[in-house]
């Protein structure tokens, strides 16, 4: 399994390296097959102009079967963007992290969802049991089990 | 030894010849159906199997279908057939792309479309706030991957051609003569990640639907597919192994859930049996209110590993005569406990909250202690004049007005300070407080009581069998005919289950004539127990064997008599609806209307 994961970490690493990142996204950290470290920006008329947030994965050695366990950074100054879907310690809700995670999804795709939901969204808000979850948040999102109930935004 | 899937003959040849017995005495007893006894079949996980295979014959032979698609189509339906026929009829297509079986006719929405918009069209209400269509959108490989399989509606083949422009989606891997197999979408990923995918989902997440891995993809794999995956090609030794076990969880997910959809069956909730029981008289909630469905799944013993773990080779042999023979007795209505005849569940599970409400200690406290006025320590006077010394912080006060006692002079017994409004007032409450809170203990200790004894019940086995050496070895009985002994002590352990819970339903019966006929059975039965019981501790002396032997066996056929009498005429009451509560019980009148 662990070969899988690494093997596929590292074609998509390449891929990365060859063709670079979408736009507005870019690699910052990936120096092992662990935990990789992005920031995002969202181009174009939006709620978030002007704002960069870093985004950081980790990967266990079920990778790609199981989902990675992806959050925004809001260590070192760094804050995570203002999103009904973003809680304040950079966990996210988002069906495709968890019970919609396909194995062909691949570290640039989830990049580009999230980019997207940032992009579309149209009012700069917490979600509304934000205090609530922070306070009892597991340290891995992925240990987290959201319910998605919002399809709007 | 202790394992409870071995069959009798295994065993040694004593506890087989205590086994028949034992049957021996259950088949008489099921000739004839108790009132409160209620009708149940306990079935194997095969024979649950063959009831699915029924299932899905049915559907094949009315839908014309495989039996991979009639399983999915049922599983989609959660076993309702009825309800699937009249689906299918109305629209089979429908039916055939919900369940994950064929693709939807129509193409799906773009897969290359941007994401703004897609996840607009994708508006199905629970869906997730973020879903998008992400295919295409990654690195040109993927997308040139997918053109070159374009959805058409073919007969599932593995396609095991040495494809060398393949590269599979998940692990990148482009070996050439990589084996790949897909699903009717077509979506083809290595066999490595199916087989992956598979035992992740099986293993790890007791999921028995495993999808298409693509995004998005709502195929399911049949079990047909599975198989292949899982024990199709042959792996190394060491990995068969696992791939099999894997393919056993399943099939077991598969009946899990299986029983899980039918409300006339339930899993054996005993660690690591497999077994289900059937009892479609007590599948309705409404059911619960007239019986109280007591089953058991028809395997024996406890788990291997709990036992061997915690029986000490001392114990070995209490465990073979008391925990040995245990059925896996549960009620088929709640979790309460395996057994509480003859109350039914609701009030017994009323009956528990109640018992672990801290609300009762607390009533306790308050109704019989003060608290110091200087350091608030809690105070019983349980004798004594009123001039009170507290213990802790030396506080001198009286009890009565509970000022301090310096201003207090010299009236030991009563208090001159005593307001007469307020301290009959106070009088009245605490009187009230106390009568109730003593007729919960009067039934609450007596309820604790049993259970403590059921808690002793292997000391007394163990205490049982060395009498039984004993009389042995000091007479001429046999094995087999001091078996009495055994006997006897089983019909304690069995009638204090049942005095433990009448003393729960008795609390709740409302006053009346038919309470107070309940309480002469429970008295009745409470006497016989507690002679019996009496006679088992009583010393034995080699010359008043032969006496004792009678006693006991006349004292046990009255035990269970009576044991019969208050079980039969409580369900019978059950079934008449003669019991009234004194507390609002589901199903039931309010005691307020009556």
């Amino acid at each position: 399994m662990a070969s899988i994961s690494s093997r596929r970490l590292a074609k998509e690493l390449r891929e990365i390296q060859a063709e670079g990142c979408p736009v507005g996204i870019s690699l910052v950290e990936a120096n092992d097959f662990s935990k990789w470290v992005f920031t995002i920006q969202v181009m174009g008329d939006s709620l978030y102009q002007d704002e960069v947030h870093t985004l950081q994965f980790r990967f266990d050695p079920q990778y790609p079967i199981s989902s990675p366990a992806v959050q925004f950074v809001v260590t070192d100054g760094k804050q995570a963007p203002i999103h009904p879907h973003v809680y304040s310690n950079g966990h996210i809700c988002a069906s495709i992290l968890g019970n919609e995670w396909s194995p062909v999804l691949s570290v640039i795709a989830v990049c580009v969802t999230l980019q997207s939901m940032l992009a579309s969204c149209k009012k700069k808000e917490r979600p509304a049991d934000n205090d609530r979850y922070v306070k009892h948040a597991p340290e891995n999102p992925k240990k987290t089990l959201f319910h998605y109930d919002d399809d709007t935004v | 030894m202790i394992d409870g899937t071995q069959d009798e003959d295994d065993d040694t040849a004593s506890e087989m010849d205590m086994d028949n017995y034992a049957d021996d005495f259950k088949v008489a007893a099921k000739t004839k159906r108790k009132p409160y006894d209620v009708e149940y079949e306990s079935l194997s996980q095969r024979s649950v199997e063959k009831l699915m295979q029924r299932d899905v014959e049915h559907i094949c032979g009315i839908f014309g279908v495989e039996a991979d698609t009639a399983n999915l189509l049922l599983r989609h339906t959660k076993w309702n057939k009825e309800k699937l026929i009249e689906n299918y009829m109305d629209n089979a297509t429908a039916v055939l792309v919900a369940a994950g079986v064929t693709l939807p006719d129509a193409p799906t929405p773009s897969r290359t479309h941007s994401i703004a918009s897609s996840s607009q069209s994708q508006s199905a209400a629970r869906r997730p706030a973020t879903r998008s269509k992400l295919l295409g959108l990654g690195s040109s490989s993927k997308s040139s991957a997918k053109s070159s399989s374009p959805p058409k509606p073919i007969s599932r083949t593995p396609s095991k051609k040495a494809d060398e422009a393949f590269v599979c989606q998940i692990c990148f891997n482009d070996a050439p003569g990589l084996q790949t197999l897909a699903l009717d979408c077509e979506h083809a990923f290595c066999t490595e990640c199916w087989l992956d995918y598979a035992t992740s989902k099986i293993r790890d997440e007791s999921e028995h639907t495993v999808r298409c891995m693509a995004e998005g993809c709502a195929l399911v794999a049949p079990d047909t597919f599975l198989r292949d995956i899982l024990l199709g090609s042959v792996p190394a030794t060491g990995e068969q192994q696992a791939r099999e076990k894997t393919w056993q969880r399943l099939q077991e997910l598969f009946v899990r859930h299986f029983v899980a959809c039918n409300s006339h069956l339930k899993f054996c909730p005993y660690p690591s049996c497999t077994n289900t029981v059937s009892c479609p008289s007590a599948a309705s909630k409404s059911s619960l209110i007239t019986v109280v469905p007591t089953v058991s799944c028809g395997a024996r013993g406890i788990g291997v590993q709990d036992s061997a773990a915690s029986m000490s080779s001392s114990q070995q042999f209490v465990n073979g005569l008391g925990l040995k023979g245990k059925e896996h007795k549960f009620c088929f209505g709640c979790q309460v406990e395996s057994d509480h005849r003859p109350v039914i569940c609701s009030v017994a599970r009323m009956w528990l909250k109640k018992c672990r409400d801290d609300s009762e200690t607390a009533n306790w406290i308050k109704s019989n202690t003060k608290e110091c006025s200087q350091c608030q320590s809690t105070i019983e006077k349980n004798g004594g004049c009123n001039h009170m010394t507290c213990k802790k912080c030396k506080h001198e006060f009286c009890w009565v007005c509970m000022g301090p006692w310096s201003e207090h002079g010299t009236a030991w017994y009563s208090c001159n300070r005593y307001d007469e409004k307020t301290g009959v007032d106070a009088r009245d409450a605490q009187s009230k407080s106390r009568a109730s809170l003593e007729r919960y203990l009067h039934y609450y200790n007596r309820w604790a009581n049993h259970e403590q004894s059921a808690k002793l019940a292997l000391d007394l086995y163990a205490k049982t069998e060395k009498k039984m050496e004993e009389m042995q070895i000091t007479s001429a009985l046999t094995w087999i005919e001091v078996q009495f002994m055994k006997k006897a002590v089983e019909e304690v352990d069995k009638c204090r289950m049942t005095l433990k819970w009448t003393y729960a339903m008795a609390y709740y019966l409302y006053r009346g004539n038919e309470k107070d006929l309940f309480e002469d059975n429970q008295r009745d039965l409470e006497k016989a127990v507690e002679d019996l019981s009496e006679l088992l501790e009583s010393p034995i002396e080699a010359d008043n064997i032969p006496a004792l032997r009678q006693q006991v066996t006349n004292k046990t056929v009255y035990v269970q008599k009576r044991n019969e009498i208050v079980l039969e005429d409580t369900a019978v009451g059950f079934l008449d609806g003669r019991w009234r509560w004194n507390v609002s019980v589901d199903g039931f009148d309010d005691p307020e209307d009556q």
